[in-house]
């Protein structure tokens, strides 16, 4: 799965390239995102404003590399589309994550 | 098919329109393959202009069921048939799957539930949201073995004023 991934300041912005992460992604999504997400951040804002769907299975993927994640650093959401959206609040996952409407609204200043 | 020039329109008003044709597709257990049958039922509902967090809604539903066929009914016995049958009617879209893998657990649709305890990022499980997913989402949920056979029914409440019939 194709991640592009921006850096500024502590925050490591990864931005899902893809418009699916379900069963057959959920692997290579872990991958990538150990792969992507540099050891210094302290905060990896994941923008899912690609993602048009995910499942159960996509969504543990999401919450597997939140647990793999160093001490010190953290996970946040952003751009959920309507049907990533409802995954999330179905499993209450939305009071796991801090989740921001727009990728901007995450700016450093302007986290929650 | 097309239609007469001013013939069809009158017709179309007084006589409830009946549903679409139904969706019925087989696959070999896979996770790749339940994306490809999704994308066939993404198709098949597309034209019938439903609101976009319905027809998601159909979607996500169709893959925990689909899933749960691949990574628990053909878990250890192999890839196997899967049937997936759709159909609109009165209730909104009627869904049945079909494999030949084992059976539930106790032979029944699992319990789901959000374990309590589980808020701390440490506790958080990575699976179990399946069945968690369907049972909010589904009405009408019915499991049957049969043979060496699963049969699993839902009914999805969407679409119900489009179709009657």
């Amino acid at each position: 799965m194709e991640l592009d991934v921006s850096l500024s300041g502590d925050t490591a912005t990864v931005t899902v390239a893809g418009s699916r992460i379900d069963a057959a992604a959920a692997i290579g999504f872990k991958e990538a995102m150990r792969a992507a997400v540099p050891a210094g951040s302290r905060r990896v804002l994941l923008d899912l404003g690609q993602v048009a769907f995910i499942d159960s299975s996509g969504l543990g993927a999401i919450v597997s590399v939140m647990k793999s994640l160093g001490d010190g650093q953290r996970m946040e959401l952003a751009s959920l589309q309507p049907n990533v959206d409802r995954v999330f609040r179905l499993t209450r996952m939305d009071t796991v994550f801090v989740i921001h409407d727009r990728v901007q609204d995450a700016a450093p200043g302007h986290a929650g | 098919m097309p239609a007469e020039p001013g013939m069809g329109r009158v017709a179309t008003v007084s006589a409830p329109r009946p549903g679409p044709d139904p969706f019925s597709t087989e696959f070999t257990a896979s996770a790749l393959a339940v994306r490809q049958a999704l994308t066939g039922f993404a198709d098949w509902i597309a034209p019938l202009d439903l609101d976009e967090v319905e027809t998601g809604a159909a979607e996500l539903v169709l893959a925990e069921a689909l899933n749960n066929v691949v990574e628990h009914a053909y878990r250890d016995a192999g890839a196997g048939p899967v049937m997936l049958h759709c159909s609109f009617g009165q209730g909104g879209l009627s869904v049945l799957i079909r494999d030949r893998g084992v059976p539930m657990p106790s032979m029944r649709v699992p319990l789901a539930d959000l374990a309590d305890g589980q808020r701390s990022p440490v506790d958080l499980r990575e699976g179990g949201y399946g069945w968690f997913i369907i049972r909010d989402l589904a009405r009408d949920i019915g499991y049957e073995r049969r043979g060496a056979e699963n049969t699993l029914t839902f009914r999805i409440a969407i679409g119900r004023t489009l179709w009657a019939g």
